[in-house]
């Protein structure tokens, strides 16, 4: 009897940590939205305002007027889905290649993708940047595509996925005189779909969110993305006004967290199997 | 015939050609023309008037006190960062070791920063730590203790980037580390279970070896991700207060208009750095790591 109660009072004591370990981490979201609901007053209140009195819809609306966020928005989305596009017609084929024939020079050129994973955009900005400007395409949402054409990392991970496809499916497909072409589509992508998804979602994230690329390939309003847009509140809308700042803050995390919301299963396991590998 | 078999010979290479020429054209040439740029004092306006100056760059970088200031903080940063990450990532992990519904639901929610834009998690955290209005301010005081002028004196501002950058890595590495040990099969467990072992032992001997690749992975690409970091640094001070919290990165960033060859020679620098570690811990710990 007495085991069963000490079992009981340590599982209540092991949720109680985990609640507040939780709260550590999603408790700074829940602030942000409590203060984009908050008057300006209501910010400066001290103790704060836990729950605004009447929830303050215009913050939001004074925040996308504060700037082109029309313009922004739509940069962020044609310039990850050009991302995520162009990667997988780059990446599909090299993968499979590197994957599944034999010929000269193979470890050499993989060798090189190797180290294009090493090295990071914060070593390689500043000559991309000028090879732009002599190419003509700084005013243009170009630099913040084409240099991620080839994604290292999906090469990788997916030549992992095709290599463990049996030999004998391709062979087997081979003597039904199927083209190359045609087993790469209708066999190797269709078994590989988990490697893309998570490829895909990846790549989704670290564009969607990415600030520092942007940062330094931008220098007109027309071209920038939302991170852009959103960082930049605090010089237009003045540092001390949080509760537009938040309001602004709120628009760019809240299409990520409704996604993870429903898909946290898949994000999760995507970024533990690249881990892993 | 002939003419297919060269195709069958061309093809592989073919299908290869577009991902090596983004690579060739973006990381390559790009690598190259760095090196070859850190010679130079470069003239951005006139390209003509750039001069070639040798290894100027480079010992400039190596006698100003600012660089090493950006050095030195981008390492205790590093250093601080990896350390605490990997510790308290280790502590989680084996607490939510165990599958259940709760634990899952905890570990999505704790790896939520991790997807969020750095530029998000600077904003929401340069506001809970505003000195006067800031909400950690006020659990300060609540609690009776000193309030903390967090990322806008120059004592605390590298900590204070430290404690967000923590924050917001723990729940990937909780991830990982959680896979790896339960990946760990179960028998190995019933049989220090029948020695007797102590729960202490059989962590330190057996579970700490088996996911030590997975840990290794780790701090690997913890420590270079550390190394290049600067969005954080951007968005929350500007390097400061008085460069307190100045990383190479930033550096690197505040001469990229006004001085590009000393810049891009910060640049080699780096990315020297970089390759270095990456070798010296393959060389060191593929020793030492454990791999079943």
């Amino acid at each position: 009897m007495k085991t069963f109660e000490f079992k009981y009072v340590r599982f209540a004591v092991g949720l109680v940590l985990k609640a507040a370990m939780l709260m550590v981490f999603i408790f700074p979201f829940l602030w942000m939205i409590s203060t984009s609901l908050q008057t300006f007053r209501e910010t400066l209140s001290f103790p704060p305002t836990w729950i605004p009195a009447v929830p303050q819809w215009r913050n939001f609306i004074e925040a996308m007027s504060a700037g082109p966020f029309l313009t922004y928005a739509k940069n962020s989305v044609i310039v990850t889905t050009s991302i995520i596009v162009i990667q997988m017609l780059v990446m599909i084929p090299a993968a499979y290649a590197f994957a599944k024939y034999k010929f000269i020079g193979k470890n050499v050129l993989f060798g090189m993708i190797l180290l294009a994973f090493m090295i990071p955009g914060q070593v390689t900005f500043i000559p991309v940047y000028m090879m732009m400007a002599d190419w003509g395409l700084i005013k243009t949402l170009m630099p913040q595509i084409i240099p991620f054409m080839s994604n290292a990392f999906g090469i990788f991970l997916l030549r992992q996925y095709f290599m463990q496809i049996p030999e004998e499916i391709v062979e087997a497909a081979r003597l039904d005189n199927a083209s190359e072409f045609k087993i790469m589509w209708n066999i190797m992508i269709p078994m590989a779909k988990p490697a893309l998804a998570t490829v895909a979602l990846f790549s989704f994230v670290s564009h969607w969110n990415d600030y520092f690329w942007p940062l330094i390939m931008t220098d007109s309003a027309s071209i920038r993305p939302l991170t852009l847009g959103i960082a930049m509140l605090r010089e237009t809308e003045g540092i001390s006004n949080w509760h537009i700042i938040m309001a602004g803050n709120v628009v760019l995390v809240v299409p990520i967290l409704i996604v993870y919301l429903f898909c946290s299963k898949q994000i999760v396991k995507a970024f533990v199997y690249s881990g892993i590998k | 015939m002939d003419k297919q078999s060269r195709w069958a010979q061309l093809r592989p290479y073919m299908m290869i050609a577009p991902a090596m020429a983004g690579i060739l054209a973006f990381v390559i040439y790009p690598i190259l023309y760095l090196i070859y740029l850190s010679f130079f004092k470069y003239n951005l306006m006139n390209k003509d008037k750039s001069k070639f100056i040798g290894l100027d760059n480079f010992t400039q970088i190596f006698t100003r006190a600012d660089f090493y200031k950006a050095l030195s903080n981008t390492m205790i940063y590093t250093a601080s960062v990896v350390l605490l990450t990997m510790f308290i990532s280790l502590l989680i992990a084996v607490w939510l070791n165990k599958k259940s519904k709760i634990n899952v639901i905890v570990q999505a929610g704790i790896f939520t920063p991790h997807i969020i834009s750095i530029v998000s998690i600077s904003l929401v955290w340069l506001w809970l730590m505003e000195p006067n209005l800031g909400f950690l301010n006020y659990v300060l005081k609540t609690l009776g203790l000193p309030p903390s002028q967090w990322l806008q004196s120059s004592k605390t501002a590298l900590l204070s980037v430290i404690i967000v950058s923590v924050w917001q890595g723990i729940g990937y590495y909780v991830l990982i580390i959680v896979a790896a040990l339960q990946s760990i099969s179960p028998s190995i467990y019933e049989a220090a279970a029948l020695d007797n072992a102590s729960k202490w032992k059989v962590f330190y001997k057996i579970t700490l070896p088996i996911i030590s690749p997975q840990l290794f992975f780790i701090l690997v690409i913890m420590t270079i991700g550390s190394f290049k970091v600067f969005d954080t640094v951007q968005v929350m001070t500007g390097g400061g207060p008085n460069n307190a919290t100045n990383t190479i990165v930033y550096y690197i960033y505040g001469f990229r208009t006004t001085n590009i060859g000393y810049s891009a020679a910060t640049g080699v620098v780096l990315m020297a750095i970089i390759g270095l570690l990456t070798f010296v811990y393959f060389r060191l710990l593929s020793k030492k790591v454990h791999y079943q």
